[in-house]
């Protein structure tokens, strides 16, 4: 579920609060938003993927809360990188090709 | 069955937000998207409310979805009918299958011609079987928003209106984010609300818990393929992607490493379930070679995203799944449809996408996205469009002044205390989750489940007002209960295992059974059968 809004990287664009599915985060004027429903959060990434400056981090476990630490996301490259696996939405992101239709079977 | 003689008299002018439409739409996933644009394109006045976000939310937008897309080849078209009739169950309906074939094939040239990055094969033609949900989303809202219809996000529908004739006539709901209500006249109504996947925490199916499945159901709808809704996908034990198709390269395990006889993606999935019933199963997706690998990670990214965040390698290392409830997102059962506009039997009131049965093209199983995006694009289209024809009929005009609310659960105020929506909805999940309560079915089963389903609906029904900032939840929690009793009540009418519905003491499919099942009602459920379309070569052949 949804573990950290970097305050140094959020530019309060709110765009993570329209587009949360689950109306996880409130906006907060002049400021980063909160994680205000945290329970709420399904884990579907798709406030990272909205993100324009790769502030947020979605943990994988989807049942419990975990203890992330933003310097040591930042450094392994895991802040951000929900937008770089592809889906052509994310901003500036070299698109690989959508490889689907090769597999067979399945 | 109908509770519109109890409705209370509404004036829609005293919420936050007061708009006047011809055609609202609920729910802002493929098939809403859809409905929005073709009623638009039909020169009706377009609104479009979703409980989270148009282009975020529901079961499409966060993952990628295979697209039954057929180039109009008679050979090549019928063979993809016949490829999904048996394990449909053979209740798929021929007529319908080749429209949605044909309508599907529109819509995906459409996307194109909108500029979706569709990919391109090796002659450089590109490739339209395929589309990655957070971009195809996106897309849809930006046609939704060129086709000047409002967009109101995080604005959760909380019941329908309905005018004195018994047509619906609108909806009424909350606007999360302002901290008020709205309130949408509307001549014609479509419900795009999703399927319920009892929030059991499959990717992007939290938003998805039955809404409009409970609102139609109060102004008397009725249902079909109710017992079609027990698909199980699996998933990490630890995560919420449930993209299935990859596991058909696992190889599945017990916890010291021995492989699990018979268990699989594809026909091995009860081997899991049952194995799951006493311990931990693992699987390690080491059947892909190299290459596959790599295409792989760029086909489904999000698929890799859990793996990468926790260090595990699912290629070269074991991980323990499990196998999460889909209900009726992946089931096929929803509101029962009465013509070719994806009217249900309420008038001025549409279904379309997993809120509608898809029956019609799945029958008894869909195996994935492809089936339900068709059916999405195809019936979104039709409803919507159906939606404005009937708005146009000038006569309806009159009916606003004698609008009343619907909505009864949770909303009517009785002078009775309110329910705990936690509660219930666990409650329900206590019932619906199991695997050897839902996954392998029984009458003795399904009856203790129903008693104790029919005793927490009385509870419910007879409870007060819920409190604004839970009321969305209990609505939620009341739709899943209603959900979880139309659909223990189909699966116990029929007595025989066809596509995802297996009753333990009839596990063959027996060939006089061969009907739909039709449900109504929230105090008494009422069961009917009616005939399915004309028998298939298919079956016959068989």
């Amino acid at each position: 579920m949804i573990e950290l809004v970097s305050e140094a990287r959020c530019i309060t664009c709110n765009k993570c609060v329209q587009a949360c599915p689950m109306n996880v985060f409130d906006a907060v004027k002049g400021a980063a938003p909160v994680i205000a429903r945290k329970e709420d959060c399904q884990t579907c990434f798709m406030c990272e993927l909205y993100c324009p400056v790769d502030a947020l981090y979605v943990a994988p476990d989807a049942a419990q809360s975990v203890a992330v630490d933003e310097p040591n996301l930042a450094a392994s490259g895991l802040l951000g990188s929900y937008r770089k696996t592809g889906w052509a939405i994310a901003v500036g992101a070299e698109l690989p090709m959508d490889q689907s239709f090769r597999l067979a079977g399945g | 069955m109908s509770e519109i003689g109890k409705a209370e008299p509404f004036n829609p002018a005293a919420a936050g937000l007061s708009r006047e439409v011809d055609v609202l739409v609920i729910g802002g996933g493929p098939a809403g998207a859809w409905a929005a644009i073709a009623a638009a394109t039909k020169g009706a006045k377009v609104a479009l409310v979703d409980k989270g976000c148009c282009g975020t939310s529901g079961a499409t937008a966060s993952a990628g979805t295979g697209v039954w897309y057929v180039p109009p080849d008679q050979a090549k078209r019928l063979a993809a009918m016949q490829s999904r009739e048996k394990l449909g169950g053979y209740l798929q309906d021929r007529a319908w299958m080749s429209r949605v074939l044909d309508r599907t094939y529109e819509s995906v040239n459409l996307l194109a011609e909108w500029g979706f990055p569709f990919p391109l094969d090796d002659e450089g033609k590109d490739y339209r079987t395929n589309l990655r949900g957070p971009d195809y989303m996106r897309l849809m809202r930006s046609r939704v928003r060129k086709a000047a219809v409002d967009i109101y996000d995080h604005s959760p529908a909380l019941g329908l209106l309905v005018d004195d004739d018994g047509a619906v006539a609108g909806a009424r709901g909350l606007r999360r984010q302002q901290g008020d209500s709205w309130a949408v006249a509307a001549k014609a109504v479509v419900v795009a609300t999703g399927g319920c996947a009892f929030l059991s925490g499959g990717l992007g199916c939290n938003v998805l818990t039955g809404d409009g499945y409970l609102m139609a159901a109060e102004l008397g709808a009725t249902f079909a393929g109710m017992e079609f809704s027990n698909a199980y996908a699996i998933s990490p034990a630890f995560a919420s992607v449930t993209k299935t198709r990859f596991y058909s390269w696992g190889t599945f395990t017990y916890e010291d490493g021995t492989p699990i006889a018979g268990a699989g993606s594809h026909g091995g999935r009860s081997v899991i379930a049952r194995t799951l019933l006493s311990q931990s199963v693992y699987c390690q997706i080491d059947q892909a070679d190299e290459k596959t690998q790599a295409q792989m990670r760029v086909s489904q990214p999000n698929f890799f995203v859990p793996f990468d965040r926790v260090g595990i390698d699912p290629f070269r290392q074991r991980f323990p799944v499990t196998l999460r409830l889909e209900g009726t997102v992946r089931g096929t059962g929803g509101l029962h449809l009465t013509d070719e506009t994806c009217a249900t039997t309420v008038p001025g009131l549409f279904a379309a996408g997993d809120a509608a049965t898809r029956q019609l093209v799945c029958g008894a199983f869909t195996g994935g996205g492809s089936h339900n995006a068709a059916w999405a694009m195809s019936s979104g289209f039709w409803a919507g469009a159906g939606a404005a024809d009937y708005a146009s009929q000038t006569a309806r005009a009159a009916r606003r002044r004698f609008v009343r609310s619907a909505g009864r659960v949770a909303l009517r105020d009785n002078g009775a205390a309110e329910f705990d929506p936690a509660q219930v909805t666990r409650a329900v999940q206590d019932e619906v989750l199991p695997y050897d309560k839902n996954y392998f079915r029984s009458a003795d089963g399904l009856t203790a489940a129903l008693g104790r389903l029919d005793a927490l609906w009385a509870d419910v029904r007879a409870a007060g007002p819920s409190a604004a900032q839970r009321v969305v939840r209990a609505r939620e929690a009341a739709a899943m209960l209603a959900t979880s009793r139309w659909m223990y009540r189909s699966a116990l009418a029929r007595p025989e295992s066809r596509g995802m519905h297996r009753r333990q003491e009839f596990p063959q499919l027996d060939p006089a059974q061969r009907h739909h099942l039709i449900s109504c009602g929230l105090d008494e459920i009422a069961i009917a059968a009616q005939p399915a379309a004309e028998r298939t070569h298919q079956e016959l052949a068989a």
